[in-house]
């Protein structure tokens, strides 16, 4: 059913020099340990990552409850930062496409899908045989998510011994890890202008609309990319 | 502080948020070949809004970051996008050094 050998060389992404393991554990100790400021209690905290997994989403999420928003506001807010994992699966998934397997591996292994996961997957699936791609996939998704669940208990428990100055800089290494990512996914002309594109815009919409800035910040700089793809005719 | 009720409902909203991105994606891409044009549009737009969130995370961050200065957050970035293309793209020493050179610049 699953091609065991290439699952666990999905899994094993999670070791080496090239380890999301610890940029992981920092994002969601630190998460864990506000969702715990939030009012959480370590069943819900874990659960949290167990149904969401998207970091963004569950940031606004908390944050949305510390300031007592309804829960339409948060369905809506967090449906907008997160809806970036359309075009994502969008992206990744015809990649893994493979007539022999099952659909129910893609309806379900699409949970696994966050920036992380998506990044390791881009940058591996070209040295997995076609027809496994998926359970390569589903190896890394189990791997990341998995880490994810364990350190926001982590983080939930040990919450009372981080300082201010401990979160700041568990905050930093994630968007560190990503730039890095993103750099080494330069390739070609079009990513590179979509990478650039994408930085410079999203914080410069942001200035006008907090809420709408991913969406227009992606769409125009994606496009632009594109567009400049087809000019050069590859 | 929210009561128990409202967290899990807000569990679940935030759940199913976030998957209907995912679901959709998924059966996008049943459509999709990989050789189409659209297939490019989308790679591009999903790394363009990628680094848009990402470029928001530095720039405007949510949470304690916020409470960092600017200017050292990026120097952080810069200096540890630099080690990372000097270490031959290993990312366990720059991910490392990010938080111990946020914690030392931001104390001196």
């Amino acid at each position: 059913m699953i091609n065991l050998k290439v699952f666990l060389t999905g899994l094993q992404s999670l070791k080496g020099s090239r380890s999301p393991a610890i940029p992981l554990a920092a994002c969601f100790i630190a998460l864990g340990a506000l969702l715990k400021d939030a009012g959480f209690n370590i069943q819900q905290s874990a659960a949290s990552s167990l149904f969401t997994y998207a970091l963004p989403g569950q940031l606004v999420m908390a944050e949305s409850l510390l300031v007592g928003a309804s829960i339409i506001n948060i369905f809506i807010a967090v449906w907008l930062v997160n809806f970036r994992l359309y075009p994502m699966t969008v992206s990744l998934f015809p990649l893994l496409d493979h007539k022999s397997q099952p659909k129910w591996k893609y309806y379900l292994s699409c949970h696994f899908l966050a920036v992380t996961s998506w990044l390791i997957a881009k940058d591996g699936y070209k040295k997995i045989d076609k027809k496994h791609r998926i359970d390569f996939w589903i190896g890394i998704g189990i791997g990341t998510w998995s880490t994810a669940i364990l350190m926001t208990v982590i983080g939930y428990l040990s919450a009372d011994y981080l300082n201010k100055e401990m979160l700041i800089g568990l905050a930093i290494v994630n968007p560190v890890y990503f730039f890095c990512m993103m750099i080494g996914a330069m390739k070609n002309l079009s990513i590179s202008i979509a990478v650039i594109g994408g930085t410079v815009l999203g914080p410069a919409i942001y200035l006008f609309s907090t809420e709408w800035a991913l969406l227009f910040a992606g769409l125009i700089a994606g496009t632009i990319a594109f567009l400049f793809e087809g000019k050069n005719g590859k | 502080m929210a009561s128990s009720q409202i967290i899990i409902l807000a569990i679940l909203v935030t759940s199913v948020a976030t998957f209907i991105s995912r679901f959709m994606g998924a059966l996008t891409s049943e459509k999709v070949s990989v050789n189409s044009k659209i297939f490019q549009w989308f790679n591009c737009v999903a790394y363009s809004t990628l680094a848009a969130l990402l470029g928001r995370m530095i720039v405007f961050p949510a949470g304690v970051l916020a409470d960092s200065d600017l200017i050292i957050r990026l120097i952080v970035l810069v200096s540890c996008i630099a080690l990372f293309i000097m270490t031959k793209k290993n990312l366990v020493i720059p991910t490392i050094i990010s938080a111990v050179l946020l914690g030392i610049l931001t104390n001196f």
